[in-house]
């Protein structure tokens, strides 16, 4: 799914924070105006280039509802100086926005199909979209599947959000995490131990994976051994970025510029690059 | 009510096991089942026993000096707990502990190893449903130990 990209895809809008929450120890969820417009229309799993000024910009996924626009809701985690300094921000504070940028979940093409989504971690962000969007049109997919690994209880994004999701009927959702103390009563296990328990049909089955890479390879691989077919497993990749249009060759991944082919690629595009050390 | 052959062979472990060889496990075989917070096993006891649960959900556990115990795997509906017994000294490595109630097969383990002594065909059979779990195990702890959701350094 694309949509149309702003007039000059090289100038930050200045826009500002509107809310900023703690989702975990250090992750924080910001919702920003949508900055020189009303709203800025996205698709699930695509990303906005934040620009804090005088730090530094970087990629972000959308990880809001692409039916409310009008707020780009944004879930940072804070690794280095500039997402540091992005997730730091407070109410009001300037953010320079531009985009929305790549090529984000084939969830039209889906339709019809089960859907399988496979989070590790902060995947989880890019991922929501495509859950809003697929539960606001639940009728057109088959079954839904939504499996999540996370490193530890304390580490689980968007809790409340996936306890409401589990009482729903219409979604299977099942976590794991990968250590834990004894007050957990849930799973204890890597992610892709969760997919031989999902009940999805894998000749009719689409996937959508996210998390760290190392992840995304195992769970490739579990997904493949279930019966899906690779064809049918698309991926987020994550590369470092600098204009985001597929024009200073910064993301490049083989002949795929992240940026605009991506960041999510079918499986069958990447395959060869996936297990390479450097490219 | 169901025999303990008709369990065993709906078991995913045993299913398709040809009967004969059936026959022979089942009489290392016996229904158990633990309350939740009942422990199977504890770290450094005999490991006499091979469980195959049925329904419910097992944590294992590992105790570090000076902290709480870390649960590293649960294991639940039709998966296999314990795989000490296999290998010298038979020695439990961690707790096992139902954290709902669990029913189980359990399958002595020195009876099955004297099964599959005797009968090397069964033994292949034995080891080859063992392996691709012990494989996946190993491909997960791995996962575990790279610990990708980590902070980075
Ligand atoms: C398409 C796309 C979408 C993204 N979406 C999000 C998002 O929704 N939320 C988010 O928080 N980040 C997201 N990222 C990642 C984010 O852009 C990077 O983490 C960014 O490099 C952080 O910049 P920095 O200056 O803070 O840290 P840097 O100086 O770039 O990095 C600091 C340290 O963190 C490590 N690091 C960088 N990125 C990651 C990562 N993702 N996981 C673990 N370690 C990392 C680096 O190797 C380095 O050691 C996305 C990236 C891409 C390409
Ligand atoms: S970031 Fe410049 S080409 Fe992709």
């Amino acid at each position: 799914m694309r949509l149309s990209m702003p007039s000059d895809p090289m100038r930050p809008a200045p826009t500002r924070v509107l809310t900023r929450r703690r989702e975990v120890a250090d992750t924080w969820t910001l919702e920003l105006e949508p900055g020189g417009t009303a709203e800025r229309p996205f698709a699930p799993g695509q990303f906005n280039m934040l620009y804090v000024f005088g730090v530094g910009e970087i990629p972000i996924s959308l990880s809001g509802d692409p039916a409310s626009p009008h707020r780009q809701v944004h879930t940072v985690r804070a690794v280095g100086p500039v997402s540091r300094a992005l997730a730091a921000l407070g109410p009001d504070a300037a953010v320079g926005v531009r985009g929305p940028f790549g090529q984000g979940w084939p969830v039209e093409a889906a339709a019809g199909a089960d859907v399988v989504l496979i989070a590790g971690g902060l995947g989880l962000a890019p991922l929501r979209p495509a859950l809003y969007y697929i539960l606001s049109r639940r009728a057109r997919y088959g079954r839904v599947v939504l499996l999540y690994g996370a490193r530890s209880p304390g580490d689980i994004l968007f809790r409340r959000e996936l306890e409401r999701w589990r009482r729903r009927t219409d979604l299977e959702v099942r976590v794991t995490v990968d250590h834990a103390g004894s007050d957990w009563l849930g799973r204890v296990g890597v992610a892709t131990n969760l997919v031989p328990l999902a009940s999805f049909d894998p000749g009719d089955t689409v996937a959508f994976v996210c998390g760290p890479e190392v992840m995304m390879r195992f769970a490739v691989a579990a997904l493949r051994e279930a019966g899906v077919d690779t064809a049918a497993i698309y991926l987020s990749m994550e590369r470092n970025m600098k204009c985001a249009i597929g024009h200073c060759g910064h993301c490049q991944f083989g002949p795929t510029f992240v940026c605009k082919d991506g960041p999510v690629l079918s499986f069958e595009r990447i395959r060869g690059l996936l297990s390479r050390k450097e490219i | 009510m169901k025999g303990i052959e008709q369990i065993v062979q709906e078991h995913p472990f045993f299913q398709g096991l040809d009967e004969a060889f059936c026959d022979l496990v089942c009489t290392c075989a016996r229904n158990v089942r633990f309350d939740s917070g009942e422990y199977l096993f504890q770290e450094g006891g005999v490991a006499d026993t091979l469980y195959l649960i049925r329904h419910g959900h097992v944590a294992l556990e590992i105790a570090v000096p000076g902290r709480p115990a870390v649960r590293f795997q649960t294991l639940g509906d039709d998966e296999l707990v314990g795989i000490s017994w296999l290998v010298p000294p038979y020695r439990w490595a961690y707790d096992a502990r139902a954290i709902e109630l669990t029913r189980a097969i359990a399958m002595d383990a020195g009876c099955l190893r004297g099964k599959c002594e005797s009968d090397h065909d069964l033994g292949y059979e034995v080891i080859k449903r063992l392996m691709p779990i012990l494989i996946g195990r190993l491909q997960a702890t791995r996962m575990q130990i790279l610990d990708v959701y980590g902070a980075p350094e």
